[in-house]
């Protein structure tokens, strides 16, 4: 990561750790850095600073490090960090918010693919009412541009009748749509 | 009779299908009555929440405000996944009257928290029910040694999910596996995550958890896997072809859902079980139980 001037980015990112704890609700400053959530983290091998290392850089304001880490975007929500946690801070929900103030502020780059995933995810919901898996797949790969991804499970899925090639349209779409468009307009 | 609101999720009508199949058929045999969720929606799942706090509720408040238009004091889950969200719902919605009210200007029909969330492993695993699938055994598992596998969603974190189950050494399962004559085996991977979330994403990743678990449940001896979350099981089952090609190891462990453990053992038909669903060949357990 560098050198940092940790007085610096404390006085200009103090508000973003601020808005972490609120949105989080969260009280991140009661981490005395047991590492514990580190321990049990099942995604850490493929992160580049683990869960106890972002908390620590969030308590010292490191805005940009934070949500342009792979951290974030490996973390699988499986929540044995917040189980773990000796001071009750539930650190996978951190990430989540982590996450979304990522997306927010545009810091996407390591995230291409888990957004387009979500995106396209969300989109097949948004429109249905429920995942559309085969839509959601031909979509996905049309955004990355890998056209046979995850084609070898596609074949196998038709033949044992798990795979729909259409989706189901639920008569509560209309407020499918509101929800979408009253939290994430458009519905991305 | 127990009556619960079921919420099958989209998994339980493609990947898990056996998973929707199994837990009817198990049910109908127990006298255990599942009233599906009118015009149900997606929970939303991970995509969800990693996009958006209110919207992460919002749909799956729907989907229990909908419920509390049966006649039902409970809705049950059998997607990891999907109770994870009710129980955050549940959770949240429970403690901030504010953010419930937030999240019911968004819906139709408001969320009160009249019909509370159930444990789905729990609607087979409590002493009643249990006692009756001991007594209705036809043909008993004995000499199976199976490793229980209740993935992370529901159990942790123990504190939204109000401590139904142990979140590191979890029963629940393995109380249903012992009823049945079979041996539950202990081994340390019960609640370790299986990376499903990052199939897409960071595949790479992906098979080495799945690996992990694969291993230590060989290692510990077992003849194969039982899953309560279609996630997680079509991940283990799926994949491991993948497992196969990038670690050289053919585990060709079984891998089902504990629903159709169970309906082998009161002496259902396995098509109607939807065992043949299944990827790897559950053959070999078949065989123990002596259906093949």
């Amino acid at each position: 990561m560098g050198e940092v001037n940790l007085y610096q980015v404390m006085d200009h990112n103090r508000s973003f750790t601020d808005r972490v704890i609120a949105e989080s609700g969260q009280d991140i400053r009661q981490c005395y850095q047991c590492a514990k959530c580190s321990g049990g983290c099942p995604g850490s091998t493929a992160m580049d600073y683990p869960p106890n290392q972002i908390i620590r850089m969030l308590m010292l304001g490191m805005k940009e490090e934070v949500l342009k880490s792979q951290t974030i975007w490996v973390c699988m929500g499986c929540s044995t960090c917040t189980t773990r946690c000796i001071r009750d801070i539930d650190v996978a929900r951190v990430m989540d918010t982590l996450r979304q103030e990522a997306i927010r502020a545009g810091y996407v780059d390591k995230a291409k693919y888990v957004l387009s995933f979500n995106e396209s995810f969300l989109w097949t919901v948004r429109s249905f009412g429920r995942l559309f898996e085969a839509g959601m797949a031909m979509m996905n790969n049309s955004k990355t541009g890998n056209f046979m991804k995850d084609m070898q499970f596609g074949l196998p899925l038709m033949l044992k009748g798990k795979a729909s090639m259409f989706p189901h349209r639920i008569k509560g779409r209309r407020e499918m749509k509101n929800i979408f468009d009253k939290t994430i307009q458009g519905g991305k | 009779m127990s009556k619960y609101a079921f919420y099958p999720g989209c998994s339980l009508e493609s990947g898990g299908i056996e998973y929707g199949m199994s837990s009817q058929a198990v049910a109908d045999a127990l006298g255990i009555e599942f009233l599906e969720v009118p015009d149900w929606n997606c929970c939303g799942a991970s995509s969800a929440h990693m996009t958006d706090h209110l919207l992460s509720l919002a749909l799956p408040a729907r989907i229990m405000a909908l419920a509390e238009t049966l006649p039902v004091t409970e809705i049950v889950a059998p997607c990891a996944a999907c109770h994870a969200r009710f129980a955050a719902v549940e959770y949240e919605l429970g403690r901030d009257d504010d953010l419930k009210q937030k999240v019911n200007s968004l819906l139709e029909r408001p969320y009160t928290g009249k019909v509370k969330l159930r444990y789905y492993i729990d609607v087979f695993s409590n002493p009643d029910t249990l006692s009756k699938i001991e007594k209705k055994v036809k043909k008993s598992l004995k000499g199976l040694k199976v490793a229980c596998y209740y993935g992370c969603l529901f159990v942790k974190p123990p504190k939204v999910m109000q401590f139904v189950d142990d979140p590191e050494n979890p029963q629940a399962m393995d109380n249903i596996v012992r009823a049945l004559g079979a041996e539950p085996i202990p081994w340390p991977y019960k609640t370790e995550c299986c990376g499903a979330s990052l199939g897409v994403t960071e595949e790479d990743h992906c098979t080495k958890l799945c690996n992990d678990i694969l291993r230590f449940a060989r290692d510990s001896g077992a003849d194969c896997i039982v899953a309560a979350c279609p996630l997680c099981q079509a991940n283990l089952d799926m994949r491991q072809v993948t497992v196969e090609k990038k670690y050289g190891v053919s585990y060709r462990m079984p891998i089902p859902f504990f629903t159709q453990l169970i309906g082998l053992a009161l002496g259902l038909n396995p098509t109607s079980l939807g065992m043949k669903k299944l990827f790897v060949d559950p053959a070999g357990i078949l065989k123990k139980v002596g259906v093949a």
